[in-house]
């Protein structure tokens, strides 16, 4: 039966070519607006390691001042100073622990024929790449003995060693950072996350950094501080040392805990070791500290930029005026046709009959919309990308997810659209039109 | 025959055939309160891209020098690199410059009038250039003096606190002293750091801070300091008129011919800048714009659509109006004006739901509230649209011999 109904509407649909077209172009339009839009939206706040985001903690601790909060209305910093993330790192209390910060320098490639230039580092700890899934090309991140001693190694990405070896395993050859020498440990695969949650304060949804080397180097190599760096006092003291001792906050660090219990432990944990820095004179602020694991470090974040979530809206609305626009239609169409319903109800078909079939040439209606509309949504992505540059780059790819979501919302709408016109049809009198045939 | 008299049947058909009309009545006012808002948003984007930075745009342009050689004297060749610009024929002027205005990033300081802890402190941008900054940053000394190549510092990371002289914009100087004027101020002193005392000497006029979304964008101080962290400098280039493209090229030749000491790298046109920061809200109002076009286009079609649709159904009624007597033009007027009473219902509610949508906007994005006349404005284009779309179909049903009423359809 479902097939006859199938080839009823195939008939349909080719005898009133226009109208079909229209309808299709109609909630095309809409579910490519809604489709690009929504994409965004899902990507922005995608969750990038949901398979770990439970256990993961992003760390906040307040030592600021004591006249005013470093985020109203009374919110620690999103970072920390160099003497925390140290301290905390040193305790060991979590599971794992990562302190990171970003910098950045100079890269002279051991072949000469390469041009040096400068690339971003990320300074942490080995921990870093079991804690979030890093994915390795060749060899691995590095031991605890070389972040303790400070070792020149370095873990590259895919793309650096590329540029750097021509793509090649270079587990133990050597490059120059900085100006002093490394040797290469691990080169990690491609690895994006979106948003890159580990360090949403600089550049939520840019590239990773290029090279990864121990933070314990910081201080030796005097390597300087990228990213947003905050501070309620200026230094104590002069020079490098004195930032680094300051309360100026341009550290990430994450722990890992593997149950509520560890979590419980760990927070009391936090909490003490403020109260003794406080015997020391710093955090003059009442205790704030702050354990979100990755969910809710993304949301507190609100990584999902404003505009994002306007045009998702506004689209959805346009797919609105898409959905009246198919009922108008349809109501044309099947209105169009009530001398044929009413034959087909005068030699028995039911009403329930002629719903299923009416349905069902809706749905034919909706799946070729869908399909279209997610044609539309791939320019509309490519659009994006256009306009917004690279920062879109890796905001604007269609997953099968999305696929799958444009033909069921596609689907959904137009049934609930075809609902009355399909309703009219149905309640046409079996020998209403038949009369002046 | 007045028009008016054509309102009671034209109500009474519409109550029969609620559905098409009330389809058309909601396209209407749900493309009314689509287009209304976002033409909200796009003025409101427009009006922020208008702020004026200060700076010479147009001729405006900056790059990076990076030492990375072992002995890299940068003290000495920042002075070097200063001379030798400076002495290139497309180039107005040069500084030294620790960030650039609207890029996004930045330094910024809190100054206060009283020293201490607990004062009330205001926040700014903080600049450090030479004693050509105000040149090359193309910003008006109001009152006061500029500085002096005597009172420049060279700032690596290793000294102590601030310069003694600052010269401020005039929006930062009406935060710290409300209603004076830039002659009143030179001499007074400021605090840094909560206790560290600076002394005001100039007041310049615009010059926007390197953040776009900050509240206190105006706010901006100079600070007489060759900036060089890491024999790192970033050099703040104003070409002569209309030469950037070509100073661009001859500074560049001019950097990389010590390239095996130092990266030169960043070499930026201003309007390169200014387009990356806006370029979200560049971006927002074409993407508002496409879809306002489009969205006018469907609600359009889907009129047109509706209203040939009715036509074929009244083909009898209308042969049999013409056969009585009717001219062409009341079967025009008769369309046009039943339309007129659908988009009338349907602007009436878009005016509500736009309204309604503003709100939300306004509680979720914090937006600002739409201004009112926003909202007759895009009743009066959408009644204009509505009369377009029919006109077609009602010159066709004009178009109907009167011959029709004899036949069946």
């Amino acid at each position: 039966m479902m097939s006859y109904y199938f080839r009823l509407a195939l008939i349909s649909m080719r005898r009133n070519p226009v109208l079909s077209t229209l309808m299709v172009l109609a909630i095309a339009l809409g579910i490519g607006a809604c489709m690009t839009t929504i994409t965004v939206n899902y990507l922005m706040s995608n969750n990038p390691i949901k398979h770990k985001s439970d256990v993961l903690f992003h760390v906040q601790l307040d030592n600021w001042g004591p006249y005013e909060a470093a985020v109203d209305p009374n919110d620690p910093p999103f970072q920390m100073t160099w003497t925390d993330v140290n301290n905390l790192q040193k305790a060991e209390r979590a599971y794992r622990q990562a302190a990171m910060a970003k910098s950045g320098g100079v890269v002279v490639p051991a072949d000469t024929n390469i041009k040096p230039f400068q690339a971003g580092y990320r300074l942490t700890y080995g921990d870093f790449f079991t804690m979030f899934d890093v994915p390795f090309l060749y060899g691995s991140g590095w031991d605890s003995e070389a972040d303790s001693n400070g070792r020149h190694v370095v873990v590259l990405t895919k793309e650096i060693n590329e540029t750097l070896f021509g793509g090649k395993d270079s587990i133990g050859e050597n490059v120059t950072l900085s100006g002093e020498i490394f040797t290469v440990v691990g080169v990690i695969d491609e690895w994006h996350p979106i948003p890159k949650f580990y360090d949403l304060n600089n550049d939520d949804f840019g590239r990773p950094s290029e090279l990864f080397m121990p933070l314990s180097l910081k201080l030796s190599m005097k390597l300087p501080s990228w990213g947003n760096v905050n501070c309620w006092k200026s230094p104590d003291e002069d020079g490098f040392e004195g930032f680094l001792n300051s309360e100026c906050v341009n550290f990430q660090f994450w722990v890992e805990l593997n149950n509520p219990g560890e979590r419980a432990d760990y927070a009391q944990f936090l909490n003490n070791y403020v109260n003794e820095q406080k015997t020391f004179g710093r955090f003059p602020r009442p205790l704030n500290n702050r354990l979100n694991n990755v969910q809710e470090w993304l949301e507190y974040n609100e990584v999902v930029a404003d505009d994002a979530q306007i045009m998702m809206w506004l689209s959805l609305m346009f797919l609105v005026v898409c959905l009246l626009n198919t009922i108008g239609l349809m109501l044309s169409k099947f209105m169009g046709k009530s001398s044929e319903i009413g034959l087909r109800r005068a030699v028995g078909a039911t009403k329930k009959d002629l719903f299923i079939q009416h349905t069902v040439e809706t749905a034919c209606i909706g799946i070729a919309g869908g399909i279209v509309g997610l044609g539309l949504s791939f320019f509309g992505l490519q659009g994006l990308r256009a306009l917004y540059g690279e920062f879109a780059d890796k905001l604007t790819s269609l997953d099968m997810n999305m696929a799958i979501l444009a033909i069921l919302l596609s689907l959904v709408a137009t049934i609930i659209a075809g609902l009355y016109p399909t309703w009219r049809a149905c309640s046409i009198a079996p020998a209403s039109q038949l009369k002046s045939q | 025959m007045f028009a008016s008299l054509e309102i009671g049947p034209i109500f009474r058909t519409l109550l029969r055939n609620k559905m098409g009309a009330l389809l058309i009545a909601l396209q209407i006012a749900v493309t009314m309160t689509i287009v209304v808002n976002a033409i909200f948003i796009i003025d409101e984007r427009e009006a922020l891209m208008a702020r004026v930075s200060g700076v010479d745009e147009p001729n405006s342009f900056s790059v990076s020098s990076n030492g990375f050689a072992e002995d890299f004297d940068n003290e000495n060749t920042i002075q070097e690199d200063l001379r030798q610009i400076r002495a290139l024929p497309s180039v107005l002027n040069v500084t030294t410059i620790n960030a650039i205005p609207i890029s996004g990033g930045g330094w910024s300081m809190s100054l206060q009038v009283e020293s201490g802890e607990d004062k009330d402190d205001i926040s700014t941008a903080v600049y450090m250039v030479d004693e050509h900054g105000i040149e090359t940053l193309d910003v008006a000394l109001l009152a006061g003096r500029n500085f002096s190549y005597q009172e420049m510092r060279y700032r690596d990371g290793t000294e102590e606190g601030w310069p003694q002289n600052i010269i401020i914009t005039e929006a930062l100087l009406q935060d710290l002293f409300p209603d004076t004027t830039p002659g009143e101020v030179i001499g007074k002193t400021v605090y840094i750091d909560r206790n560290e005392p600076m002394q005001i000497i100039g007041v310049i006029d615009t010059l926007q801070a390197p953040w776009i979304g900050w509240d206190q964008l105006e706010n901006a101080m100079l600070s007489p300091e060759y900036i060089a962290f890491n024999n790192s400098t970033r050099y703040f280039v104003r070409a002569q008129n209309g030469m950037r493209d070509q100073a661009m090229r001859d500074v560049e030749e001019y950097l990389a011919q010590r390239s095996s000491e130092r990266l030169v790298r960043g070499i930026e046109s201003f309007q390169e800048v200014r387009e990356n920061s806006y370029g979200f809200h560049a971006a927002m109002i074409k993407i508002l714009t496409v879809v306002m076009v489009t969205l006018v286009i469907i609600t359009g079609m889907g009129i047109v659509g509706l209203a040939s649709f009715n036509v074929n159904r009244r083909k009898k009624q209308i042969g049999t109006r013409r056969a009585l007597g009717a001219t062409q033009w009341q079967i025009v007027r008769y369309f046009m004006l039943e339309n007129f009473v659908i988009t009338s219902i349907g602007v009436a509610t878009g005016a509500a739901l736009s309204i309604g949508l503003n709100i939300l906007l306004v509680n979720f994005f914090e937006l600002n509230r739409i201004t009112w006349y926003y909202i007759p404005i895009g009743m009066l284009c959408l009644w204009c649209l509505g009369q377009l779309a029919v006109y077609g179909p009602a010159r066709k049903a004009a178009n109907i011999p009167p011959a029709m009423a004899t036949r069946t359809v």
